[in-house]
Parts: C-alpha cells; sequence; structure tokens
C-alpha cells in the first residue's frame, strides 16, 4: 500500500447525505474479478444528468470527496472504495461514514475524515472554487482562507497509513497468539472448533 | 466478589480475544467464515499472489447466491445449463474453482442446500450462537439472531480472515433496543425491524452492536428473529444481537454442522451463560412500544424513510435538517412521489418475495396465508417468490405452497438473492415499482430507475392482490 500523509487540491462538494454505496457503484459493476477500473462506474445514476459534480471538468482529477452524513451506508462491497480510489479520490471527508466503508477505505489508503457538520458545509463552500488541504502527520484539514479544522483518527489505522502497511501480513507475524488462542478454544469450548469438519 | 455484569456482547467479544494491543484494538478470533462469488475472487486472487494458504478452510463455507439466475439451473436430462452473463458466469467459475482448491466445502449452484448464504449458515447449523461470524456481505448481521456476533467485512478483511482466521477490530460501542408490549395482528418482524429503522435513523447505530430485547423480540420465531438482526446494518448498527434461548438451541439441534453428543450439551451450558447479566449497562438504551408498530412500508430511498401503511407521503419541508429535507426532495422525485398522497393509493407493477430478509420458510407461509384462492391484480406485471434455500423450496413445495403461489400468478424461482440487488437477470424496469419483501429501498437498487417500497411478506401479497400498497389487516 502507498503511505498517505498530505493531500492536497480540489475537492468534490458533495455534500449530499446518506449516500448508499449501490449509490457509489451499483451492483453491476460488481461482476468482476479485479480490483482495477471501476471509477467508470463511479456514481452512475448521478452521472446520468449532463451537469453533474463528477464529470465536471472544474474537479477532474480532485484527491479530495466532501459528503454528507453517513456516507458509504449499505452494503460491505469494497468495490466502493476501489471505485473512489480508481477515480483518484485519496480522501473523503463527512460528518460520519458507515463502519464498514471507513474500514475498506482505510484497507485501500483513502483516508476518511470526520469533521462536525458545519465544518463540512464550510468545506463545501470552499470546495466549490478552492483547494483543501488535509494533513495526516498533524490531523488537520486547511483552506487558502485561515480555515483549520482538527479531525480524530484512530492511532492504529494513522500508522498504517502513513507507513503503507499490510495488515495481513502485520498478523501472520502474530501466528504464535493465534495457535494459542486455538488451543485454548479446543479445551474451553471444542463444540466451536469443528466448523464443517463436524461429525455427521 | 462477584463478576461485574456483562453483556452479551461483551461476553462474546471478551471471549475471542486473541490479544489485546497498546493502540486499543484487538485481534479477535472467527469461528465461522461464509464466502459468496462476489466478494472473495480479490481476496483469492491476492491469497495465490503471496503463496499464502487459507489458515482454516474448516471454518469457512462458501455458496453462490449473489449472481446465479433464479431459472432453472439443470434441463430435463439433468445437465447445468449455462449462465447467460458472461462476467457473472466467470465470477461463479472463480468461486467453483477456488473453494476446493483451499479447501472449503463449497455448495455448488445446484446442489440441493444451495440458498443465500445467510439462509444456508443458520439451516446448516454452521452458524452458532456465542460465535464471531464473517462474510464478505453487509447483511451478515442476520445471524445476530442466533446470538451469534455476526458481521459484513469487506474484501481485503474475507482476505485476512482467509489467511489469519482473525480480525482488528475495536470494539463497538453497545445499545439496547427493547420492544415491549403486544403486537397488532398484521405486523411481523420486518415490520418491527423497518419500524425501528425508521425511529434510530439509518446512521442511529453506527458504532454500535445492537442487542434487541424485550418480550416482542423473545416471543419472536428463530425466522422472525433472522429478520430483525438481518437489518441491524441498515439502521448502521455493524451487528445485531438476539440473546440465544431454548427456541434457538431447539431450531439448530441436528442440524447438519451443529455440534452433536456431549460437545451439544457443552455448547447449550455456555450458550446458556451468554445472557447479559442483570445490571449490565449499556452505552444507549432505545425503548420502543410495540403498540406503536404498525404493517409499514418505505416510500424513499432511504430505509430509515418507513412510514405506517395509513400515512401519507410526506413533506420534505417537514424534516427538521436541511440535508435531510434535500435528501426527502430527492427521493419524492426518483420515487415519483407527492407529498400529500396516501400510501396505499401507490400502485405497484412488481411483487418480490425473497431475499436474505424474508425467504425463509415461514415467510412463504405468511405470504402465502394472504395469497391463498386469490390472484395477483392485471396491473401488477411481474410477481416472484424466491425461496431462501434448495431446503426451503423442499419444505415450501411439501406443504403445497408452491401451487399457491403459482396459482395466485407468481413466478416459483430457484434460491438465490435475486431482485434484492440488481445484479443478476432479476430487475425490476425503470420507473415501475415494487413491493419487496427485501431490505434496502437505495436508488437503482433493484436496476436502474427501480423504485422499491420495502414491506413484510405479508404486505407484499397484500400488494399483489390489490395492485396497490395495501394494508394487510384488510385482507385477513
Amino acid at each position: 500500500m502507498e503511505p498517505v500523509n498530505q493531500i492536497e487540491g480540489r475537492a468534490y462538494p458533495f455534500g449530499l447525505k446518506n449516500v448508499d454505496t449501490d449509490v457509489i457503484i451499483p451492483a453491476r459493476w460488481l461482476k468482476t474479478i479485479s480490483r482495477e477500473g471501476l471509477g467508470k462506474g463511479a456514481f452512475e445514476a448521478i452521472r446520468q444528468d449532463p451537469d453533474n459534480l463528477f464529470d465536471s471538468p472544474e474537479y477532474a482529477g480532485s484527491p479530495i470527496l466532501v459528503a454528507g452524513d453517513n456516507f458509504g451506508c449499505g452494503s460491505s462491497r469494497e468495490h466502493a472504495a476501489w471505485a473512489l480510489g480508481d477515480m483518484g479520490i485519496k480522501a473523503v471527508i463527512a460528518p460520519s461514514f458507515s463502519d464498514i466503508f471507513s474500514g475498506n477505505a482505510f484497507k485501500n489508503g483513502i483516508l476518511t475524515v470526520v469533521l462536525p457538520q458545519e465544518a463540512v458545509d464550510r468545506l463545501v463552500e470552499v470546495a466549490k472554487t478552492d483547494t483543501i488541504h488535509i494533513d495526516l502527520e498533524n490531523q488537520t484539514v486547511t483552506t487558502p482562507f485561515q480555515d483549520r479544522f482538527t479531525f480524530e483518527i484512530d492511532p492504529f489505522r494513522k500508522h498504517c497509513l502513513l507507513n503503507g502497511l499490510d495488515e495481513v501480513g502485520l498478523t501472520l507475524a502474530r501466528d504464535a497468539a493465534i495457535s494459542s488462542y486455538e488451543a485454548k478454544l479446543a479445551g474451553e469450548r471444542g463444540f466451536l472448533t469443528h466448523g464443517t469438519a463436524v461429525a455427521a | 466478589m462477584a463478576k461485574t455484569p456483562r453483556t452479551l456482547y461483551q461476553k462474546i467479544w471478551n471471549s475471542h480475544v486473541v490479544e489485546d494491543r497498546d493502540d486499543g484494538t484487538s485481534l479477535i478470533y472467527i469461528d465461522r467464515h461464509l464466502v459468496h462469488e462476489v466478494t472473495s475472487p480479490q481476496a483469492f486472487e491476492s491469497l495465490r499472489a503471496a503463496g499464502r494458504k487459507v489458515r482454516r478452510p474448516d471454518l469457512t463455507l462458501a455458496v453462490p447466491d449473489h449472481n446465479l439466475p433464479t431459472t432453472a439451473r439443470l434441463d430435463a436430462a439433468g445437465n447445468r445449463l449455462p449462465i447467460a452473463d458472461p462476467e457473472s458466469a466467470q465470477q461463479l467459475a472463480m468461486l467453483e474453482k477456488n473453494a476446493p482448491a483451499f479447501g472449503m466445502r463449497y455448495i455448488g449452484a445446484t446442489d440441493r442446500e444451495q440458498g443465500i448464504v445467510h439462509v444456508v449458515g443458520p439451516e446448516q447449523g454452521f452458524s452458532l450462537p456465542g460465535a464471531t461470524i464473517v462474510c464478505g456481505d453487509s447483511h451478515t448481521a442476520c445471524h445476530g439472531g442466533l446470538g451469534a456476533l455476526a458481521f459484513g467485512i469487506g474484501t481485503s478483511e474475507v482476505e485476512h480472515v482467509l489467511a489469519t482466521q482473525t480480525l482488528l477490530l475495536k470494539r463497538s460501542k453497545a445499545m439496547e433496543v427493547r420492544v415491549e408490549g403486544q403486537l397488532a395482528p398484521g405486523v411481523s418482524a420486518k415490520d418491527v425491524v423497518l419500524h425501528i429503522t425508521g425511529v434510530l435513523g439509518a446512521s442511529g447505530g453506527t458504532g454500535y452492536v445492537i442487542e434487541y430485547t424485550g418480550n416482542v423480540i423473545r416471543d419472536l420465531s428463530i425466522e422472525g428473529r433472522l429478520t430483525v438482526s438481518n437489518m441491524a446494518i441498515e439502521h448502521g448498527a455493524r451487528a445485531g444481537l438476539i440473546a440465544p434461548d431454548q427456541k434457538t438451541f431447539d431450531y439448530l439441534k441436528g442440524r447438519p454442522y451443529a455440534p452433536k453428543g456431549a460437545e451439544w450439551d457443552a455448547a447449550v451450558a455456555w450458550w446458556t451463560s451468554l445472557a447479559t447479566d442483570p445490571g449490565a449497562t449499556y452505552d444507549k438504551v432505545v425503548t420502543i412500544d410495540a403498540a406503536d408498530i404498525a404493517p409499514s412500508v418505505t416510500w424513499g430511498t432511504s430505509p430509515e424513510d418507513v412510514l405506517p401503511i395509513t400515512g401519507v407521503v410526506p413533506a420534505p419541508e417537514s424534516f427538521a435538517d436541511a440535508s435531510k429535507q434535500d435528501a426527502a426532495r430527492k427521493s419524492l422525485d426518483y420515487m415519483g412521489l407527492v407529498p400529500g398522497q396516501r400510501l396505499q393509493d401507490v400502485e405497484v407493477q412488481n411483487i418480490f418475495i425473497g431475499s436474505c430478509t424474508n425467504s425463509r420458510i415461514e415467510d412463504l407461509r405468511a405470504a402465502a396465508a394472504v395469497l391463498k384462492g386469490r390472484r395477483k391484480a392485471d396491473n401488477v406485471r411481474w410477481a416472484i417468490v424466491v425461496p431462501g434455500s434448495g431446503l426451503v423450496k423442499e419444505q415450501a413445495e411439501a406443504e403445497g405452497l408452491d401451487r399457491v403461489f403459482t396459482e395466485a400468478g407468481f413466478e416459483w424461482r430457484e434460491p438465490g438473492c435475486s431482485a434484492c440487488l440488481g445484479m443478476n437477470p432479476d430487475k425490476v424496469p425503470a420507473g415501475e415499482r415494487c413491493a419487496s419483501t427485501s431490505n434496502r429501498n437505495f436508488v437503482g437498487r433493484q436496476g436502474p430507475g427501480a423504485r422499491t417500497h420495502l414491506v413484510s411478506p405479508a404486505m407484499a401479497a397484500a400488494a399483489a392482490v390489490t395492485g396497490r400498497l395495501t394494508d394487510v389487516r384488510e385482507l385477513v
């Protein structure tokens, strides 16, 4: 995974509440067996409108999306994160995110920044004309107009993003702890350990 | 000294901690992993690329459901019929190849146990109370109806679980949603969960695991509990939980992968100990009076847009916050509805009975009870029933329910996700409405431009009979 730290550029002033993952990437795009190329299906229904934000030359290639409350609600499809990544989006700012979406975004090096509604409203306004700067190291979002918002982020996620770490590799290194848990489980709750190998 | 009282969620969490880390996250052991064709190919591909194995194929069960057409799968001679859509065919073929290659049990498209992954898990006794269960599908919350800590994960997490049988998680907050009182006639588990979603809002449960409690939840059948927990994600909670009890044990006993003999007794003893202790506290408690729950229907494009069937389409200005007003305007425009319109006057052209929310035997019985001796209205162009699994289908046929449906003008289909998600051939045409027993009324969910009204199985059947959204109480 590519390390993430400073993200600066134009931002899509989207702002809509409850944007679900079917809106981000409709199910028909989920038939792919690859992670690539999903940007062309992103926000497909919204893009039916010729004046839509996502095809406007003004915002083309923007690395930031400013969205409304509960962004990414709905399905667990990681394709939503892949689609945003394929569009070139490196960070999404919103008052809240669905738990699954923010996890998926993180695992693909996309930063989710939670800010209060008033801050998001302000950033939607700024995004219409100017750039936004996100500093992960210092946990700030700033604008050319002296706006400065600080955000919280889970320290583990921050560490992984800053260093581009692969979580599967990190956990595989804990193999001894996992094996020891499994041994304990077999002794205490053996009935949970058979899965499909249970005796008929 | 007495132990600190703990909630069901805390007990399951604590019993699955492999190790706590300094940063506030924990490595959590995963007991059961369900895999389907849509969210797994990239995970298997990454394992191969890194030369990694599946740690516990015996704790992993794969079954195709999302892409499978629900039309006949075998020809008259018993040969498999091809899947017309090449991308769907490829994705299904990948699972059929990957599952055995990585050593896990694979239930194939033409096996009698095949079905929607969230119907198959409980039905096979693979899903168990107190277990941690994951699947690359947000409706994994469903298995919480058995008292399992079950939640949807993305493909990177699917890969993580395949490789390590664990997930790195941060403990959620615990919410109790207590439903007490007497449900009115005609009100089902689906109406209960639609109502809860209306009360909490689509993001009300974000950051929480919700335990549903109260006499109304206890009195639900296991099928009903699975329906309620299934839609936990629709109010933002990653997982729902319902304390396992004798009903749960009776449901599971004797199922193929359920514990046997002495292990069964040990399991029941542990499951019984999981109930929330008296005096345990939740981070948030929401109380719902059963008397407030009516047969319900959604009018908008978020599952929180719920009203009693006796209601009228709301005016966007009636909502307090500006962003909801904006969302309501967009919803009404998409749905082709006007404020003040009676929901019961809304005509529907399509009826879908199925999905992981409402495709179990009890759901089919409820719909058939309304349809018996009746026919769908002429303006209903398309009406389908899609059993949740091959075993549900067999059971329904043994009870003669299939004939009730076909005589009422419904198509009787093969098991799968079907018209819940606009991925396989079962779609609702643009601009048309569907009274649907599924779980999401999102823009384009049932096909581009499709307009979804979420309802219970009995309400879907009632809508089929009259050709409009209908109060099922008028037909019983």
